[in-house]
């Protein structure tokens, strides 16, 4: 059951409907080219020595064996890969240090995690490759190792960076430690928050690191020519930004790195860094030749970031009325061997749906010998979610107070603030949260053993920087080339939203993704901005077009171009004796009337706005196994306005199915000597089609003022509440509070057994 | 790594003999191929062994049912009449993996694969199988609970291989049933496998009983004391209480990344349980 | 390492090419037939994105030794189409949007089609267990779900 509810007008022509996307024959076919499927004439394979140990120093690294193997060509160890002094403050989001960054492309002087490249080689034939590898000799001094951040944050811990200070504590440590950062953000008066306070609610929540699980894993083709270019393919969220750090890395011209997306096969967040980008550059350099490197699924789980586990604590206090007057949290977020976890975003997530007049949150960033995280789906907000969430469900239960009502009467209002002081504009939360309580899932009778869930979920969008470039074409037909890969139909998107603004049939509208040499800076596709940010940008591409348009018009019937205007598709004129003239009149006029026409737009956009989704989780516990099912699942959000609504529900029924997996089965396994157990996935238990209901969803549209069509970013949101909706179903089945995810049956029959 | 595809017993045990630890039997490939590509293993041959016909073969004869150890689940699957006699053998089976792994896996490999949590094995020890094996020195039989002697390994001479698997022909009154408990509802390796077996008195009563555990030990085991507890008796809350226990008890397994010490004991009490209810109304129907 | 010439029939057209022993189904296929529709997203049977048909059944590719594969009568994604019409699958897959970055979607399609040829008439609950061997990440198997049951609707009356 999928509704869309919308509180604006709508007499668009394509806004809204439901359009074939125009990547879909290639993808249904198998024509359509991922990372892997592409050749280049004299390819070498490259593969890539991984290190076995979770910490040690590398003592020494012998690749004269590997290099003397018939049939290699090339070697890389970290001498290849350009070092780079440690990033001074500010530090952004999710920090990327070129020091760190050229260390996890290839380990200097020391391997962080079980995983860690040290060295790689390029071959004739993935077999020789293979081999090769195995001839590279590593001396290795193995050190302590550490997992958790709770115990990396002690004093005593095995420290991963001697040269790693804690930022933000006063007074300055002198001892290194694995906490990179502290932040926090916090307002009013907790202590007297906290003494008003009628009831207090405390609690505390563990998570483990978790994967995107795209099913493609990273692969790429680099082929660096003897004048110093350099062409890649790769499957990436962001080609602009694999070319700037590249060239960073390597220290090389920007303009000399030519980066092509392939169509990607999921990414999530976790394709927006370089892996085997720089080595294989290096390597192609070495050789001339084009290097194809593809991560195997073990690689992808030894390799490449996952999402932060994380360890919480939070303290809610509020009045009989329901009135919350304080809340207190803070969160340890694994970074991974490097620096870099969302801290600030949890910081964030944990209250802003929210208008809590006392509040504080902290956030630490903790190394550990594990993979360096990544983005991964509204990245940092889905285990600050889900403490907030199941306190604030533990606080209505406590109260006698209906969840939903207790979120209404606390609810952040138009114009108010996240506790970061993003200022939120018009936002969609009490029309969502509207939505559940009249939903019929939310009164609709349970059966034994099951547990109803509900959490709700906020993120701030992206907006950033993006370019496009529109051409029309002799034929009235119009090519627009954005510079974002396309990983959850935006290709559709755009061609809806130039269709409309031009107001002409869709098929007309042909769009592509470009590579870096085509066309100005995009930012990631990520974040949630593309059909934001990018969609402005190719209005304004077509709106330039548009004018240009109307000009012609005007020179053609020789009157001012005020007097035109564009209608349906036409320029039209109130002037008698004018017959309209179609688009593809002006355009087969346009190159002998003085050129050809094109827009183009390169925006930094701002006023993304905020989103809520909200989820409503059954599932039935057996009490005899701890064996969870999902017996029906809704998902409510604020799209602002849903460009393609098909697209929309996917976003929201994939966040959905990742969250569930997040809260019962997915987690990284070690061994006491920090190797991953699990690294496949038969082990690593992302959710299967006979593991899920249908996904029902309901698009609230509360449009954004800050976008021509209203568009708020939907790609997020979905993930943000999931966990905790599921949790709190867990919860609610079993009559018992748990907090640690995932929610495994072994942990549910623990808990079950425990109160017998 | 050569292959080879012989088309009789003799050319199959003759290859092994020569080729030795080098050599490994290959039918549906669902865990041999991952080992290889993981390199746990680095075998010098491979025997294809699914042109041999006697590996193909599900016999149905008055005495006694003969399945070929490279029949694969979904054929097990298809076979109405093996179904009707060993619903618990077939469900065991076709548990493995997805429908794509069904189409490749045999219930040979998933034996000799010898993994503590394979799905076919306490089934057929529960349905008292015996491996038809055959070797350099001639063919020999044995109870298929014999051959397993520890996580990976069978007790086969160089040289010989399973060829089927051979049931007597179940009593009226005989049902079986195979349960596992995976966290997911499906592509999972058993956490706890429970394979049970029952023949009923004409007065209701339990007859016979087997009830075999998997991936609670290192090798797939008989709960001893299940025919003590069961036979003369219905199945009634304390029968099933004791049976539980006794399932519990039998357990030795490890804590690892499917499962921990406490869990899997638990939980072979409660699928010990289950299965039974299961066995024994099949066998009420028979 | 000797190579091994086998002769398969691959989309109705006859194919034949060499292998090494431990040379995959997936491998000859993607790396020297040059058929990439076929995808490789674990290489060991647990996520389905290799589904083909061989001997008229669904299997993992990656668990396939080329070798073996002599007169093999083998269905990729390349011939579910025919001609320039697709198959009801591929179509109600675009129509219900059951596909978002798509790597998954060949396996889905191989799956699916082989599912609905032995069980036209399957349920939700079929359908769900029947693709439990194919890993989607993106849409959370819902609209897939609704594709392949429309599509079977939709078959079973061509063919009534």
């Amino acid at each position: 059951m999928n509704e869309v509810k919308t509180t604006a007008k709508t007499n668009f022509k394509w806004v809204g409907k439901r359009t074939r996307r125009p990547d879909g024959p290639d993808k249904v076919t198998g024509r359509a080219r991922y990372g892997d499927d592409m050749v280049m004439s004299g390819m070498l394979y490259g593969k890539t020595l991984r290190s076995p140990h979770a910490h040690a120093k590398i003592l020494s690294i012998d690749t004269s064996k590997a290099e003397a193997l018939k049939g290699v060509k090339a070697v890389v160890t970290h001498k290849d890969i350009p070092d780079h002094p440690l990033l001074e403050p500010p530090y952004g989001p999710m920090i990327a240090d070129l020091h760190d960054i050229s260390r996890n492309v290839m380990a200097r002087e020391k391997v962080l995690y079980d995983g860690h490249a040290v060295a790689a080689v390029a071959a004739t034939s993935e077999r020789i490759a293979k081999a090769a590898i195995k001839l590279i000799e590593v001396e290795y001094e193995i050190l302590p190792h550490v997992l958790d951040p709770l115990a990396a944050a002690q004093p005593g811990a095995p420290i991963l960076h001697e040269h790693q200070f804690t930022h933000g504590v006063d007074p300055k440590p002198e001892a290194p430690s694995n906490v990179f950062r502290v932040v926090s953000a916090e307002r009013g008066d907790l202590e007297k928050g906290f003494a008003d306070a009628d009831i207090i609610v405390e609690r505390e929540f563990r998570s483990e690191p978790v994967h995107q699980g795209y099913i493609e894993p990273q692969a790429l083709i680099a082929t660096a020519s003897e004048d110093g270019a350099v062409e890649i393919w790769t499957t990436t969220q962001g080609h602009f930004v694999i070319r700037g750090l590249c060239a960073r890395l390597m220290n090389m011209d920007m303009s000399s790195i030519r980066v092509t997306a392939s169509e990607i096969g999921g990414g999530f967040g976790g394709k927006n860094n370089v892996y085997a980008e720089p080595v294989a550059i290096r390597l192609s350099q070495k050789t001339s030749r084009p290097v194809r490197m593809v991560m195997t699924r073990s690689e992808v789980f030894r390799g490449t970031g996952p999402a932060s586990g994380t360890y919480s604590r939070i303290r809610m206090g509020a009045m009989r009325d329901g009135t919350i007057v304080a809340a207190e949290a803070e969160i340890y977020n694994q970074a991974g061997a490097f620096k870099g976890s969302p801290v600030g975003r949890s910081v964030d997530s944990f209250f802003s749906s929210y208008s809590i007049a006392n509040a504080k949150a902290t956030a630490y960033d903790v190394c550990v010998n594990r993979p360096k995280v990544a983005a991964y789906r509204a990245p940092g907000a889905p285990m600050a979610t889900m403490a907030a969430e199941l306190t604030i469900n533990e606080l209505a239960e406590k109260l006698d107070i209906d969840p939903v009502d207790l979120r209404m009467k606390n609810a952040v209002q138009d114009g108010g603030q996240s506790l970061n002081g993003a200022k939120y504009g018009r936002i969609g939360l009490t029309e969502v949260l509207e939505t559940v309580k009249n939903h019929p899932h939310y009164s609709a009778p349970l059966a034994p053993n099951q547990g109803r869930g509900f959490a709700l979920g906020y993120w701030m969008h992206g907006g950033g920087l993006s370019s496009v470039v529109a051409n029309l074409l002799d034929d009235g037909t119009v090519a627009i080339a954005t510079g974002n890969p396309d990983i959850g139909g935006s290709r559709s998107s755009m061609r809806v939203m130039a269709a409309e603004e031009l107001g002409v049939d869709l098929e007309l509208i042909k769009p592509i993704v470009a590579d870096t040499g085509s066309m100005g800076y995009s930012h990631l596709t990520a974040g949630s901005r593309t059909t934001f940010a990018t969609g402005m940008a190719v209005i304004n591409s077509v709106r330039e077009i548009i004018e240009k348009l109307r000009a012609l018009a005007a020179k053609k019937w020789e009157i001012p171009v005020d007097d035109v205007a564009w209608e349906a598709g036409q320029a039209v004129t109130q002037r008698d004796g004018f017959e309209a003239l179609t688009l593809k009149q002006l355009a087969g006029m346009a190159t002998k009337m003085g050129g050809a026409i094109a827009g183009h737009s390169e925006i930094n956009a701002g006023g993304a706005g905020a989103a809520f989704s909200a989820q409503i989780v059954d599932v039935e516990v057996d009490p005899e196994t701890g064996f969870v099912s999902l017996k029906r699942y809704t998902v409510i959000q604020d799209a602002g306005r849903a460009i393609s609504p098909d697209y929309v529900e996917g976003q929201m029924q994939g966040g959905a199915v990742q969250g569930i997996g997040w809260a019962l089965n997915e987690e990284y396994i070690y061994d006491d000597k920090g190797c991953l157990q699990n690294l496949g996935f038969l082990d690593y238990r992302m959710p299967v089609a006979s593991d899920v209901p249908m996904i029902d969803t309901v698009i609230v549209e509360v449009p954004n003022p800050n976008h021509p069509y209203g568009v708020r970013g939907v790609g997020e949101p979905p993930l943000v509440p999931a966990p905790g909706a599921v949790a709190n179903a867990v919860e609610n089945a079993i009559g018992k509070k748990m907090g640690s995810l995932p929610l495994s049956p072994p942990k549910i029959l623990g808990t079950l057994e425990l109160c017998r | 790594m050569r292959y080879e595809a012989p088309e009789t017993i003799e050319a199959a045990v003759a290859l092994l003999a020569a080729a030795g630890k080098t050599a490994r039997v290959f039918a549906g490939g669902t865990d041999l191929i991952i080992q290889i590509k993981e390199e746990m293993i680095e075998p010098g041959m491979l025997v294809d062994i699914k042109k041999i016909k006697e590996t193909r073969e599900v016999i149905l004869d008055d005495d006694e049912i003969r399945i070929g150890a490279s029949v694969t689940g979904a054929e097990l699957g298809e076979n109405k009449e093996l179904k009707k006699l060993f619903p618990g053998v077939v469900e065991a089976v076709q548990l493995i993996g997805s429908d794509q792994v069904q189409g490749r896996a045999t219930i040979g490999g998933n034996f000799c694969n010898a993994s503590p949590a394979a799905d076919s094995v306490p089934a057929l020890i529960a349905a008292g199988a015996k491996a038809v094996v055959a070797g350099p020195n001639g063919t020999r039989t044995a109870a298929v609970e014999d051959l397993l002697i520890k996580p990976g390994q069978l007790s086969l001479a160089p040289g010989e291989l399973i060829i089927s698997f051979c049931l007597s022909r179940p009593p009226k009154n005989t049902g079986d049933a195979y349960l596992r408990f995976i966290p997911r509802s499906e592509m999972d390796i058993a956490v706890v496998g429970a394979g049970v077996s029952v023949t009923l008195n004409p007065d209701g009563t339990c007859a016979a009983a087997r009830v075999a555990l998997g991936a609670v030990a290192p090798t797939a085991r008989l709960v001893e004391q299940a025919p003590d507890i069961l036979l003369g008796k219905e199945l009634d809350e304390r029968v099933l209480a004791e049976l539980a226990a006794a399932a519990s008890a039998t357990c030795q397994p490890i804590n690892d990344k499917r499962g921990t010490i406490k869990f899997r004991t638990s939980v072979a009490g409660v699928l010990a349980c289950r299965a039974i209810k299961i066995a024994w109304e099949r066998a009420e129907k028979n | 390492m000797s190579k091994y010439h086998v002769t398969t029939t691959i989309n109705g057209d006859e194919v034949d090419f060499t292998c090494y022993a431990d040379q995959t189904l997936l491998e000859v296929l993607r790396e020297d037939l040059n058929m990439t529709g076929t995808k490789n997203g674990c290489g060991s049977g647990d996520c389905g994105a290799c589904t083909v048909i061989v001997n008229g059944r669904p299997v993992n590719a990656c668990l396939v030794l080329g070798a073996e594969l002599d007169g093999a009568n083998i269905e990729t994604i390349e011939g579910m189409s025919t001609g320039t019409e697709l198959h009801p699958l591929q179509q109600k897959f675009l129509d219900h949007a059951a596909l978002q970055c798509g790597i998954c979607t060949p396996g889905f399609l191989n799956m699916a089609k082989a599912l609905l040829e032995k069980n036209p008439e399957p349920t939700e609950t079929e359908v769900r267990y029947a693709l439990a061997g194919n890993l989607c990440r993106c849409t959370g198997y819902d609209k897939i779900v609704r594709a392949v049951l429309d599509a079977a609707a939709e078959m079973r009356e061509s063919t009534s």
